[in-house]
């Protein structure tokens, strides 16, 4: 292979997008955490982060203020907070393994965004092509490939501090990880099923696929809903969040894995759980949202010009904040489970719930490709 | 050189070094990981190959899953270092280095001789080549012909899944009654109940 300008153009956009998607990841990860404390805060009738402020932005009348009491600036006052604390490392860590683990936790957390598709790109002719890092044909496949290496940052951090409760945290981390990995990889087979039926378009196990087969039709959340339920669920259990968060419940195992990190190490850890609530819901809004798509059987009401691709990427990003905010919500309203509770709730209801969807949709799908008149 | 030979040179010693790192590492838990880098290392060999969903499944299996598993067990038993001491378990290392040595030398000799063996064939012809290689890609593709389906042999996931489903259906029903066998296997020996609770 010879390298020429135009190879090394194509190489260096390529790497000029990637790094503006991660920007755009960790931004988001990092309001997040804002949205998470403003939330929190309203739902519990507080008023939340509201005095961090840049020095001129702040003289601005009125728009100033309210960006002030938005609590806009805070992830950059928390950032820098995170910098520039004294770093302190136990004596009785494994050393090695307690310095790799934040980055293996945050590595898988920004790699499965590269076959996430976002929006769609229209040329002159009006033809539409997708807006993707990479367009990988088993793009879901890859997603729960480097999801499910996200472990081991739990399992390493958890291991490798050398002390009873992070070292709980990460057993009952691994624990979770593979059993509701089972009951998501399920859930999913079914919608794939439907949407590469015999004689359809799309190609099997392709993201991109899913959303156009999306356009000017249901959404998957409407024909799969057993599915988006388990997918959902499992989403909270992979990500750690509350009703699952057994690797670091704070009321019984102090900190859980990360209870030995302090400074930017335990930052990067906070960012991946943000970056992973992010991608997740960008996952579920792909799937069974319709991704940039309008409404369900309303087609697309921008043109076919770059204004559409912009308001669609900006609906895109309108569902997976509402996501976000869907997983806040449920973070501050249902308690925590038992850890029996969890493994039961994980092998002996959602495994046997999501085969039963399988069995029925597969039913469904042969018995339709059965009858030439109904085309799903 | 040019940017794949070197991405392959790359990987390659990822998983050959990852692999010796794992034999000759001391800790379990170091040794685990190690494989783990090793596994890693072969699913970018495949995805070199083009392969892609075999890489993912490389990835998904054993890299997510079953070393997940082993780590797990590592941790949960607290092995520490150097656990294998004794004098029987030496002598088995020995045998187990001698047969993977013998099996090494035969799979060099298989190769060069191998090697040797489409240069004999390519004077005859390219059709008999591939005929006698080991994946009969020729054949598949007559079959998929005749039965009216237009799926060529191809690294895709549908001509994988077709080749899986349709043409070796009775092997992969074979190692799922295996798995399924000792799946009961582990069941009824990791219980410990002595009759009065569950039966």
């Amino acid at each position: 292979m010879e390298f020429n300008p135009e190879m090394l153009l194509q190489l260096g956009l390529k790497v000029l997008f990637a790094f503006t998607m991660v920007g755009a990841v960790m931004t988001m990860a990092g309001y997040s955490v804002l949205a998470e404390r403003k939330v929190s805060a309203w739902m519990q009738g507080r008023v939340g982060p509201n005095r961090t402020a840049l020095p001129f932005v702040e003289n601005i009348p009125f728009i100033g203020s309210f960006l002030k009491g938005l609590g806009i600036f805070q992830p950059l006052a928390d950032g820098l907070k995170f910098l520039f604390k004294e770093e302190i490392v136990p004596g009785h860590v494994n050393k090695v393994y307690y310095y790799m683990a934040p980055l293996v936790a945050l590595v898988p957390a920004l790699t499965t965004m590269t076959v996430l598709p976002f929006g769609q790109y229209y040329d002159e002719a009006g033809n539409s092509s997708p807006l993707i890092l990479a367009n990988l044909e088993v793009g879901i496949l890859f997603i729960f490939a480097v999801s499910s290496l996200g472990v081991y940052g739990i399992v390493l951090a958890g291991w490798s501090s050398n002390s009873k409760y992070p070292f709980l945290g990460g057993i009952r981390s691994s624990a979770q990880m593979i059993s509701y990995e089972l009951a998501m990889g399920l859930s999913l087979l079914p919608v794939f099923l439907w949407v590469s039926v015999p004689g359809s378009e799309a190609s099997a196990l392709s993201l991109v696929g899913i959303v156009s087969s999306q356009n000017d039709s249901a959404w998957l959340l409407l024909i799969q809903p057993v599915s988006a339920l388990i997918f959902l669920i499992a989403l909270f259990a992979e990500t750690n969040r509350l009703p699952f968060d057994m690797p670091e419940s704070e009321t019984d195992l102090v900190g859980g894995f990360h209870t030995e990190y302090g400074s930017f190490k335990f930052g990067i850890f906070f960012v991946a759980e943000y970056a992973h609530i992010v991608v997740g819901s960008a996952i579920f809004t792909t799937i069974f949202l319709g991704g940039w798509h309008f409404l369900p059987w309303i087609a697309d009401p921008w043109p076919a010009t770059w204004v559409g691709t912009l308001l669609g990427i900006g609906w895109f990003l309108a569902k997976t904040a509402f996501l976000i905010f869907f997983f806040i919500w449920i973070r501050w309203t249902i308690p925590r489970f038992r850890y029996d509770q969890v493994m039961s709730i994980g092998w002996t209801k959602l495994l046997p719930l999501a085969l039963i969807n399988l069995i029925v949709y597969v039913l469904l799908v042969t018995w339709l490709d059965q009858t030439p008149s109904a085309t799903p | 050189m040019s940017g794949p030979d070197l991405l392959f040179y790359f990987f390659a010693t990822l998983s050959l070094g990852g692999g010796l790192l794992m034999v000759f590492s001391r800790h379990p838990v170091s040794a685990a990981l190690f494989m783990i880098v090793s596994l890693v290392g072969v699913a970018s060999l495949f995805v070199l190959l083009d392969a892609f969903f075999l890489a993912i499944l490389q990835v998904l299996v054993y890299a997510g899953a079953v070393m997940v598993l082993f780590l797990f067990i590592i941790m949960l038993l607290d092995v520490g270092p150097g656990g294998a001491k004794a004098s029987r378990l030496k002598f088995l290392s020995g045998v187990a280095g001698l047969i993977s040595v013998g099996l090494l030398v035969i799979l060099l000799l298989d190769l060069s001789l191998g090697a040797m063996e489409p240069s004999d064939c390519s004077a005859d012809g390219c059709e008999d080549c591939s005929e006698t290689s080991a994946f009969a890609w020729p054949e598949i593709r007559e079959e998929t012909a005749a039965n009216g389906n237009s799926l060529v042999f191809s690294p895709s996931v549908k001509a994988f899944g077709f080749g899986l489903l349709a043409k070796y259906m009775l092997p992969l029903q074979v190692a799922g009654f295996l798995l399924l066998a000792a799946m009961v296997g582990v069941i009824i020996l990791s219980r410990k109940s002595t009759g009065e609770e569950g039966g």
